[in-house]
């Protein structure tokens, strides 16, 4: 009955969720108003308690989250990306709560080794991903300050996407038919919001990723160095 | 392996069960439905089963505490309390009496629903869902101020007939 976890998968989903909770945290006392300060905590710390359970199926926790260096993450890159304004924080958030979304939902129907989470979670998703085509909305169609960041955002991010839909190991779960599913979402969400859909490339030349295998981009080992000084200078300390 | 739960461990679950939550302690964990089963072990062995309301919540260790202190104090010298994740909790699991307090406490409780899963993600201000009455003077005219409120669980509105602001245990 017991199913054996693959570490790659468990790193590569745990990690998504720990790095894109940090960024998210990092908004702490920067939000534009109070219930947008609270909206992104609250998701960060979702994130935070699936990064949790996936990690610890990796190995130890703290020790993955606090000792390892740069290239040994597996997030995607699109979830180390600075915050940026409010928008590009949005456009983020759109993209990578849709694929995770869909990605949780097609877990929780396997009988593989993140069914359990995966149906816990997709819940708690379901929350971020409205959370983020609600302000979608809004900002795409609201002012033309609004428009003009939200596309920009929106824009900036597109070629970050495609590395979503690569194979991972020990992930069991239809990822064509899911970048299918996403593309038709993201598109729906963003004529409604009056926004341009990017039409640059999301994989190949131009595109970027490799975030699986270990590359990042420039603004994550600042971020890294960050997350991690205060465990790397007291370590074993506790509250 | 079939298991049936014995006097004992109903006993003991509701002793357990009569822990109340550490962040809406007008809730017991029986009534919060995060209490899953408890297993004897051996003479003074018992294992708790329990599971969190959302992933990430940091008031499960504050409960798993609770709970051993509890047992203890009933002669239980070997508490084990496991976090388990399926079937995942829903909103559904608080008992009426859990909604009832909610209520009485000035939370909005959250709205049973006829299927399980996933809330479905409809774009545009129009819900299937039918409106939350507001908990302090029970007009259903509230509106959505934040998804996400004091904690992931709840939702912030206000009420537009006596304009208090008030949490809505969201439903999950």
């Amino acid at each position: 009955m017991t199913t054996t976890v693959s570490a790659t998968a468990a790193l590569a989903l745990g990690d998504d969720a720990l790095v894109l909770s940090h960024r998210l945290g990092e908004w702490a006392g920067h939000a534009p108003v109070l219930e947008e300060e609270v909206a992104l905590a609250n998701i960060a710390l979702d994130l935070l308690g699936q990064a949790r359970v996936l990690l610890s199926t990796a190995g130890d926790e703290d020790e993955l989250a606090y000792l390892r260096e740069e290239r040994a993450f597996r997030n995607l890159q699109l979830v180390e990306q600075p915050n940026g304004d409010f928008a590009h924080t949005i456009a983020r958030q759109l993209y990578f709560s849709t694929y995770q979304h869909l990605l949780y939902a097609g877990l929780a129907a396997t009988d593989g080794p993140f069914a359990d989470l995966a149906a816990k979670a997709v819940k708690e998703v379901a929350y971020h991903r409205d959370h983020a085509e609600q302000w979608t909305l809004r900002l795409g169609d609201g002012t033309e300050t609004g428009h003009e960041r939200m596309q920009r955002a929106c824009t900036a991010l597109w070629r970050f996407t495609g590395e979503m839909f690569q194979p991972v190991d020990g992930l069991d779960v239809d990822l064509a038919g899911m970048e299918t599913a996403w593309l038709e979402s993201v598109r729906a969400v963003l004529h409604r919001a009056t926004l341009t859909v990017p039409e640059g490339p999301r994989t190949g030349a131009w595109s970027a990723g490799a975030g699986r295998q270990g590359v990042h981009t420039e603004s994550f080992g600042r971020m890294l160095a960050e997350m991690q000084h205060l465990h790397r200078s007291h370590p074993g300390a506790s509250w | 392996m079939v298991t049936t739960t014995t006097a004992l461990e109903s006993a003991l679950l509701e002793i357990a069960g009569s822990v109340p939550d550490p962040e809406l302690p007008v809730l017991t964990l029986q009534e919060l439905g995060v209490l899953r089963a408890v297993h004897v072990r051996g003479a003074e062995s018992v294992e708790v089963e329990l599971t969190p309301t959302y992933t990430g919540c940091p008031a499960i260790e504050a409960m798993s505490l609770d709970i051993e202190r509890v047992l203890h104090a009933h002669g239980m010298r070997d508490v084990t309390v496991r976090t388990v994740l399926r079937p995942a909790w829903s909103t559904d699991d608080i008992t009426a009496e859990g909604r009832r307090k909610l209520r009485e406490f000035g939370i909005a409780p959250p709205r049973v629903r006829e299927a399980s899963g996933p809330v479905p993600v409809s774009l545009g201000p129009t819900r299937t869902l039918e409106p939350v009455p507001c908990p302090h003077c029970g007009s259903t005219d509230t509106e959505l101020l934040s998804r996400f409120s004091s904690t992931a669980c709840k939702a912030l509105r206000r009420c537009l007939a006596c304009r208090e602001p008030f949490d809505h245990f969201k439903e999950l």
